[in-house]
């Protein structure tokens, strides 16, 4: 089941809009290919960055993968609960363990962002 | 790439796969760390046919191991095993091996799959210059291998292929057991993971019998297959060497904290006047442990700088969370010039996507598990 509440980038994050602000998170494909999350590093809150940049990493027992933020702005907000409980990144990667929320530098989405859709039929193929 | 044999039997428990020396071997089932926890706990199963048997057999096979080896081939009984290498010259590891001795003039060889074809030329090479007086033969494909480790390992072991397997001792092995189904296994309690347990090898066509007699026989008690994933975490915490990754050809046993395995009166082999005067002159580099006390995880190809000989420094050759300790940890090669080894409790550091975390060097292992009540 694939949310269909938000957008999705071809590296398997997430990004959910609402009122200027964007909160990111993995995909349920994307915790599944790490494994076991154990350490999740987060950027500080008011750090701003460009599309594309990379904003933190997700530690798993058998590999990193760097986060990557798909649109430009600053961190409202970080996922705090990851610090003792890094597994909500697989037990519940669309919901609590999502991992930073930013205020947009621009209104709307960048135009290369999928749909639930559009994603799923990525991953079929 | 190759299968094990137990391939089919792998998809059937879910298992995600991954390339290793060669073989398409599973690297988890249920997850990494549910698996390593059943280890420490429970028991876990493991298929590790990918590693080698050679045989070694004839009047001058003792005397052919023991110039190719470092250990005291020659201290071993029937029945009992031993922690050694293949060297280079340089007293470098070509491989680490198990040695069992099956009688005086049969012997059996487990090695890495990765230079099992390198260990192979070796031996053969050797065994030329003996004159027919020593046989080698690679039994690897002909043979499956299944670890059962873990607390409650014994009693499924010795359920399935005879109570004899429980009063075995450590490093000890039985063969030529009474029931029939299983009279071609070898049963030896050694292992890969720091806990008790049991690695059973099979004739590959009997392996699948085996496999599932072991995980019904285990169900109740808590096993699960585990794959190399938990594997590799389970070794890096009790603080073993991972051949062609901790110790490779530009690592001794001096260095790497294994001058256990080099018997110095047993006379000459390869790569002992090499590390006589490594002994004589002192380590340059030395295998060290490292926990990581910030936040963060050290891992493989990062590099370890200790705070007050920012000079002592080297790659991290093994690095992961470590599950039962809940924080990672790692070991490096350090390149500490005349300085020596750095004590424990030294503080070090490592850097991380640019940032820099605090470790600290410990002693190896970093997990010993709790003693047996007597």
């Amino acid at each position: 089941m694939i949310p269909d509440d938000r957008l999705y980038t071809a590296q398997h994050e997430w990004l959910k809009l609402e009122d200027g602000e964007a909160v990111l998170g993995i995909t349920d494909f994307a915790q599944q290919e790490l494994g076991d999350v154990v350490f999740v590093e987060l950027p500080a809150p008011g750090q701003e960055f460009a599309a594309g940049s990379e904003v933190g990493a997700i530690e798993s027992v058998k590999a990193v993968a760097e986060i990557y933020t798909p649109v430009a702005g600053s961190i409202e907000a970080v996922n705090d609960g990851l610090e003792d409980a890094p597994e909500l990144v697989n037990e519940d990667p669309y919901g609590e363990g999502w991992l930073v929320r930013m205020r947009l530098d621009e209104e709307g989405p960048p135009d290369d962002l999928m749909t639930a859709a559009a994603y799923e039929a990525q991953l079929a193929s | 790439m190759q299968r094990t044999v137990l391939y089919e039997r792998h998809v059937e428990s879910g298992a995600r796969f991954g390339p290793f020396a060669g073989y398409e071997m599973p690297i988890q089932y249920e997850g990494v760390l549910a698996e390593h926890r059943a280890v420490r706990e429970r028991a876990g199963m493991f298929d590790v046919s990918h590693m080698g048997e050679i045989r070694v057999r004839g009047p001058r096979a003792l005397a052919l191991l023991q110039g190719l080896t470092p250990n005291d081939v020659g201290a071993l009984h029937p029945f009992r095993a031993q922690y050694s290498a293949l060297l280079s010259e340089r007293g470098t590891f070509i491989d680490d091996l198990l040695v069992y001795c099956l009688d005086p003039e049969d012997y059996l060889l487990v090695v890495n799959a990765a230079s099992r074809g390198r260990d192979l030329e070796l031996l053969e090479t050797a065994a030329v210059a003996e004159d027919g007086g020593v046989r080698v033969d690679d039994q690897s494909d002909e043979t499956a291998l299944i670890a059962v480790q873990g607390p409650r390992a014994a009693e499924i072991v010795a359920d399935v292929v005879g109570a004899a397997a429980a009063d075995l001792r450590y490093y000890s092995f039985l063969r030529d057991l009474p029931a029939e189904d299983h009279a071609r296994h070898l049963v030896s309690r050694t292992g890969y993971t720091g806990e008790d347990g049991f690695e059973i090898y099979t004739p590959a066509e009997r392996a699948e019998d085996l496999w599932a007699e072991l995980l019904e026989r285990g169900r109740d008690v808590g096993l699960v297959p585990a794959g190399l994933g938990a594997r590799d975490t389970l070794r890096l915490e009790a603080g073993m060497m991972l051949c062609g990754q901790d110790i490779d050809e530009e690592t001794t046993p001096l260095e790497a904290g294994l001058s256990w395995i080099v018997k110095w009166k047993k006379g000459d082999f390869v790569g002992r006047d090499a590390l006589a005067r490594q002994r004589e002159d002192g380590c340059r580099h030395r295998l060290v442990g490292f926990e990581v006390e910030g936040r963060g995880i050290a891992r493989h190809g990062h590099r370890l700088t200790l705070r007050d000989a920012p000079d002592c420094a080297g790659p991290v050759t093994s690095g992961a969370f470590a599950p039962t300790l809940g924080r990672a940890v790692g070991i490096a090669r350090l390149d500490c010039g005349d300085g020596g080894p750095p004590a424990s409790g030294s503080a070090a550091s490592v850097t991380v996507r640019g940032r820099e975390i605090d470790c600290r060097i410990v002693k190896l292992p970093f997990y010993r598990r709790p003693k047996q009540g007597a």
